[in-house]
Order: structure tokens, then sequence, then C-alpha cells
């Protein structure tokens, strides 16, 4: 027994030390990066939870087949087995590898179609805002009835403008989006001229910013910081050059932002249905 | 099994007549005979596959390290990208699977002397140098405002393909694209008609090889999808040229209904590059374990589900679109259902090799090699099925990672293959094994090496179609190109295998790879006569 536990711990400890150069960022990616950036919403944990479990079932499939193989490459060559078997059938075998995988979907889409719903049900919003992705940039809308009516672009920084500003180069932006802990967002999404995507890893949101198409998605994160993503639709030349940066603050400093920004940034005049026709 | 009583000695013509074997320009450009366009499309194949190469190693070259090497107008990048998808799908992979090698042994394996339609199958290939063409010209027109060519890529999504890309680059690739389904439809309806109507006395349907069945399945794929992709891209053209709004939403279109109705070509595309790979590795599986293949009508069936089933799942593609709940719901479980047939057939191959007497000949590397990848890249796409968990990867690396392990690790193993299993047969010479072998690991590490820890970019959040990246994805990008010039270096060793066959004076006899080969082109000469099977063979040997 003692035998076991210290084998595992040697495992572990080998483990460990496999992936410890490869720990997640949060809200931006880390050097040789083995698995997602770290979730701070409900749906990205559980995301990223429901794909851990989902990785070692397919990590276990692709190992049995390559047992198998290695099995048949040893045990069955024309060397150790001269003579061939004529066996084309086995009804048993047949049932089990058409059952046994059915049963395992059946097991990943329970967590599936849970996970499924909680992204794309909009529970009730404390804060609605709006994206709306050009080439290439994207703007940002905060509603009138919300302490906001004002608007404001979001251009990358470039190279020189994001070290000066100690933030990684093709993530940081001129103006980011700024947003409470612990509400509940609600990102209406829309493109202005091809179709770009709104996505932020760490929230576990990626929804298309479509002309035409009020797309809108959700999250709620109580840890702040700062949280970036990358557009992720095809949009064009600078498809690579118009992230994504959310800045998550304390409510206090949010309502004092609010007052900041109506001075700073242009009014929003202009209805809902003009601007995405613009 | 099949068995031919093929009687040779009488045949009802005693020589070859002129009009039967043209010679000179006139026996390529004007062919009738499956053999010989069959080998201007493998040649096709491997020429586009050199283009659509280059395209992807100068991108492998400027992703290998942040910042911008190569590219220094993105945009170039961009109809790089888009370039290497078009090349590979539909002069790489198609008319190498189903040109190459389907119009080469389907007649042969069925006993028919014959396509159905010998003289619109030349029509078929010669479509496709015609849309290749135009392809390439389109790289040197202007697309977007200040650049040549179109970047939006294969799936050409509007707005960008319309408004994004006023330049006539789209309207020469909108007319390739149309070139190239006309090829491949014509194609559908002459393998249909040949398989439905030619199979020699006594083959049943339930006696007919699988990799014929294979080409029947991904005929009717093409039948049905490719009128749909045309329709899309004939409304793009309409909306570019001639004042529609199919796709404006400022004029009433929706640019998501092009979604809809790409993909529903999309996705049955994808089956039609993988399904005639899944009957070659059949038949290489069951030669060299000198098996027949295990659970033979599961086999057959399992292609009929998978064909059939991928035309109901196409939106598996279009999980952030912003579509309603139920509508993913419905695609994420219509697409886990595939998992089950392509299971079913993972281990048939698997148990047609147990109890076998194996050789692993340079085709059996190629072939069991494709069963371990294209397993890896399945299980990814079961990942990928869970809308839930695609929030989080849906156009990141992941994707790219995953369709290339089934295409790149999948089809092109496939292909290659084939190559080395039936190219005694069709040209009468011996590649040596070692150099298959060779290939095959170059190919495996180098392919491995590129494309693995795309997974791990991906999951970490690096989006596609980017021409440069954060600091952070910097370490897998630059294996990843390490992986690329590996793999760029073994088709080296595919060149020189060919040479080397070419060049020594060893022939090949019928059936070199012994009792194991049971189909009927064994039973020809390498290479066959100009016209075969004259006379029907009969066949005779028990049902599957």
């Amino acid at each position: 027994m003692t035998r076991w536990r210290n084998g595992a711990a040697a495992l572990a400890a080998l483990a460990l030390g496999l992936v410890s150069p490869a720990f997640a960022g949060t809200g931006q990616p880390s050097p040789w990066e083995l698995g997602m950036q770290t979730p701070v919403t409900e749906s990205a944990i559980f995301l990223s939870n429901m794909h851990d479990g989902v990785n070692i079932v397919i990590a276990l499939i692709t190992l049995f087949v390559l047992a198998l193989l290695l099995i048949v490459i040893y045990r069955f060559n024309d060397k150790t087995n001269p003579v061939p078997s004529k066996t084309t059938h086995h009804t048993g075998l047949e049932i089990a590898w058409t059952l046994i995988p059915a049963l395992i979907l059946v097991g990943i889409s329970i967590p599936s179609f849970r996970l499924l719903k909680m992204q794309v049900e909009l529970p009730q919003a404390d804060i609605t805002i709006k994206a709306v992705g050009h080439q290439w940039y994207w703007s940002y809308e905060y509603p009138q009835d919300q302490g906001g009516g004002f608007g404001y672009d979001s251009y990358m920084l470039s190279p020189e403008d994001a070290k000066k500003a100690n933030q990684p180069n093709l993530l940081a932006v001129d103006n980011e989006l700024v947003l409470p802990a612990g509400k509940t967002i609600v990102v209406e999404v829309i493109g202005q001229d091809v179709i770009h995507n709104f996505a932020v890893p760490s929230f576990g949101i990626r929804m298309d910013a479509v002309p035409g198409r009020l797309n809108q998605t959700w999250f709620k994160t109580d840890v702040e910081g700062t949280y970036y993503g990358q557009c992720s639709r095809l949009c064009g030349a600078n498809h690579a050059f118009m992230p994504i940066s959310v800045r998550i603050v304390s409510p206090e400093k949010y309502a004092a932002w609010l007052v900041d920004a109506k001075k700073k940034f242009a009014a929003l005049d202009a209805s809902p249905v003009q601007l995405a026709a613009q | 099994m099949a068995n031919a009583a093929a009687d040779h000695a009488h045949d009802a013509h005693g020589h070859d007549s002129h009009a039967d074997h043209p010679t000179g320009w006139r026996r390529w450009v004007m062919s009738t005979n499956h053999k010989d366009i069959g080998t201007m499309y493998l040649i096709f194949a491997i020429i586009a596959g050199l283009v659509g190469g280059f395209l992807s190693i100068m991108m492998r070259l400027e992703l290998a390290e942040p910042g911008l090497q190569y590219f220094t107008n993105p945009q170039t990048y961009n109809v790089f990208v888009t370039g290497h998808g078009l090349i590979m799908v539909f002069f790489v992979v198609m008319p190498a699977v189903i040109g190459g090698y389907g119009n080469w042994f389907v007649p042969l394996m069925i006993g028919a002397p014959d396509m159905a339609f010998p003289r619109m199958n030349n029509i078929s290939f010669w479509l496709l140098p015609a849309s290749l063409s135009l392809l390439l010209i389109s790289l040197f027109v202007e697309g977007a405002p200040g650049s040549n060519g179109f970047g939006g890529g294969w799936t050409v999504y509007p707005p960008l393909s319309t408004m994004g890309h006023p330049g006539p680059a789209l309207d020469f690739g909108i007319l390739s694209l149309h070139l190239a389904g006309a090829s491949s439809i014509l194609g559908a309806i002459n393998f249909i008609t040949t398989i439905l109507n030619m199979r020699a006395p006594g083959m049943t349907m339930h006696k007919m090889p699988l990799f014929a069945w294979a080409l029947l399945v991904t005929a009717f794929l093409l039948l049905l999808s490719l009128p749909v992709l045309a329709g899309a891209i004939t409304m793009l053209l309409t909306d570019r040229n001639f004042g529609t709004s199919f796709f404006d939403p400022t004029n009433g279109g929706d640019p998501i209904l092009y979604q809809h109705l790409f993909w529903f070509f999309g996705h049955p595309e994808v089956y039609i590059m993988i399904l005639p790979g899944f009957g070659i590795v059949s038949h290489i599986i069951s030669t060299f374990s000198k098996k027949p293949i295990f659970g033979y009508l599961g086999m057959a069936y399992a292609m009929v589900a998978i064909g059939a089933v991928g035309f109901i799942v196409w939106a598996h593609h279009m999980y952030t679109a912003g579509l309603a709940l139920n509508t993913q719901r419905y695609f994420v479980f219509a697409t886990m259902v595939i998992a089950v047939p392509t299971g079913v057939k993972i281990f048939s191959w698997i148990a047609t090799m147990w109890g076998g007497s194996i050789r692993f000949s340079a085709a059996m590397h190629w072939a069991v090699g494709f069963i371990f990848l294209f397993t890896v890249g399945g299980v990814t796409g079961v990942v990928l099925s869970n809308a839930g968990l695609d929030r989080n990867l849906h156009n990141t690396y992941y994707v790219v990672a995953h369709f290339h392990y089934v295409l790149s690790l999948g089809a092109v193993f496939s292909i290659f293959a084939a190559w080395y299993y039936w190219f005694p047969k069709m040209y009468g010479r011996i590649i040596p094994e070692w150099i298959g072998k060779l290939h095959f690991w170059v190919a495996f590490i180098g392919a491995n090496v590129l494309f693995f820890p795309m997974h791990f970019t991906g999951l970490a959040g690096m989006p596609r179609h980017y021409v440069d990246y954060p600091e952070a994805f910097a370490g897998w990008n630059k294996i990843s190109s390490y992986g690329s010039y590996i793999f760029a270096f073994g088709l080296l060793i595919f060149f020189f295998g060919i040479y080397k066959a070419f060049a020594s004076p060893v022939r090949a006899e019928n059936s070199p790879w012994g009792e194991g080969a049971t189909t009927l082109e064994w039973t020809l000469t390498s290479p066959p006569p100009h016209h075969q099977f004259e006379t029907l063979p009969v066949i005779s040997g028990g049902d599957h």
C-alpha cells in the first residue's frame, strides 16, 4: 500500500513538473501554456472543468486504440503468427463497440447540455452594454439609463505604446471596456461592416458580431482584473489587430469611472438602429 | 470474397484498334480511358499539392516568430490562408482520391471495362486545370482595396466577401469554384451510374469491394451537396455584381443565410474527402493482414450512415453565430451521433488485423498510421461537437489542429497509403519499400510536431487566420514551424521514390502483395492493358 502511495506521489510530482512551465494565464495566454486561460466566471469554470473531464475520456480512448494497435503489431505479424485466422464476425464485440461509445457520448452530453443552457439563456441583466465590431477596432456603448449615455472606440495599442503601458503586445488597447465585478453584464454584439467576433476566453464568451443582427451574450465575474480577448472571425487585413480588453473594477470604482467617462467620451444620441446601418 | 473466372484467352477484339488506343496528345487531351484520366488527376493533384504546400510553408515561416517578417501586408497572409485551403480541398485531396484512385480502381474492382461515361470523365478532369488557373489568376488581381487576391478564408463569408472585397479577385474565385463543382457533379453521375449498372455478373452490392462502396456514398454526397454550394456562390456573385441583396442586411438580406447554405455543402464536403480514404484503408489493412475485412456489412453501412447523417449536422460550424438554444442542442446531439459509426470502423480495422499475419509493407505503415491519427483527430471532433466547449474553441487553433489531424494525417495519409499500395499496379514499377517507409516516418514525425502543439495554442486562445500573435504563443508556434519543414522534407523522399521506380529495370508482377490482395485489379497485369474486361469476369464465391 505504501508503494502505491509513493508511486502516486512520484507520478503527481512528475506531472506537475511537466506542466509547471505551462501554468494558465488569467485573462491572457501564458508562454508554453497547455490548457485554457484561468476561468473567472461560473460558466467558464464549468467549461474548463467539463473540458478537463472530456479530455481525460478522449485521452483514454486514444490510448486504448494505440494499445490495441501495438498489441496487434507485436502479436500478429507474419513472423509471430504465420497462419492468419478467418474470423470476420463477432456479434458480441460488434454490439459492445456500438453501445459503449454511444453510452460515453450520452455521458458527455449531460454536462454539455447544462453548460450550453447556462451560456445561451440570458439571466436578468444588471448592466447592458453594446459591443460593435468595425474594420478594425471595437466600439462600446453604455446606455443612458444605466449611468451611461456615451460610446467610444477601442483601438489596439502599437507595440511601442503597449510596452510603455506594460501590457502584452497585440492585446493592449487605448480605451478598455470597463465594467464592475459582481454584476450580471449582458453584452449586445453587432457588426458594423463585416462579421467580427467578440471573444474573452477567461469569461468563456464568444459571439459573432454580424451586421444587421443583434446577438447577445452575458457574463458575471467577482474577480477584478484585466481580461483580454481577440477578434475571432476573419474580418479583413487587420483581423489580428483588433483586440478586446475588459477591465473589471469594484462597483465603487465603476461608478466613479462612469462619471468621468461621460464627460470624456462622445454622447450617444443616435438610435441603435441608425448606428447599425452606418 | 470475389473470385474472378475471367476468360482472357478469347478476347472479343484480337488487338487494340486505332480508335480504341489513341496516341500522342490526343491520348491525353481527348482521353476516354479511366486509367489515363486517373493518372492525369494524380499528376494534377501532386502539382497542386506543391502549390498549396508552398503557401502553407510561407505561412509557417511567418508564424515561426511573433512580429511580421514576410507578410508586411497582412492581407496577403489572409490570401495565402484562403488559397491554401481552397487548393488542398478542391485541387489536391478530391482529385487524388476521387478522380485519381476512384477512376483508376472502381472500374477494375467491379470488373468493368471503363466508367459508364468515358468521355464525360475526360471533361471532369479537364475542367480542373481551367478551374485552378482561374483561382491562380485571382491571386494577381485586386481583391480587398489595395491588395491582390481574395483573403476571406475558404468559407468565403459575406459581407467580407461582398463589400469587403470589391475587386474582381473573388469573381475569378467564384467562377473557379463553379468549374470545380461541375467537374465533381459530372464525376458523381459517372461513379453512381458505373457502380449501380456495370458490376460484373455475380457481383451483388454485398460482394462489392469496400472502396467501391466508399466511392458510391461519396458520389451521392457530391451530387446532393455541390448544387447548394453552387447556389450560395451564385448568390454571392449576384450580390457582388448584379445588385441583389441576398446577404446584405441593409437591404433585407442575411449574412447567416450564406453560412447555412455554405455549411450544408461544407459538412458533407469533409466526408467526401475522408470516405474514399476509409475505403483505401480497408483494402490495405485486409491485404496485409491476409484476412478479409472484419464485419464487411457493418463497414459498408457505417459509411452509408456517416454520409447520410453528415447532411444534418452542418450548423456545428455555426455555434457562435447566435443560433437559438434548441437549434444548438439539436446540432450537438446529431453531431455526436456520427461518432458511433466512425468508431465501428476504427474497431473493425483493428479486429481485421487481430489474428492476422501482418506484413508491414510501406502501404501498411501509412494505413496503420491513419487509424491512430484519424482517431486523434476524431476525438477532438467529439470535444468540438459540444457547443458549450466550442464556445471557447471556435475559430481557435484547436479547430485547426482537429481538421488537420483528420485531413493532413487522415486523408493525406490515405493518399500516400494508396500510392505505395497501387503504384506497382498502375505503372508496373516498384518503389523500394524502404523509401515508402522512410517517407512515412518523416511525414509522421513532421505532421505531429506541426499539428499537435496547435491543440495547446488553441486551448490557450490563439485565434485562426492570424498573421501575428501575442508573444505568449511564440513557443509552440516555433515548434509547429519546424514540424512543417520536416514534413516538407518528406516530400523530397516521395519524389525520390518515384524516380527510383522509373529508373530501375525491375518490373512489377500482377499481384506483388501476395494472397491477401483479393480484389479484381490484382488479376490483371501491372500495368493493366489499355482496355480490360472486354469479356466480363463472372464473380463466384460467397456473399460477405
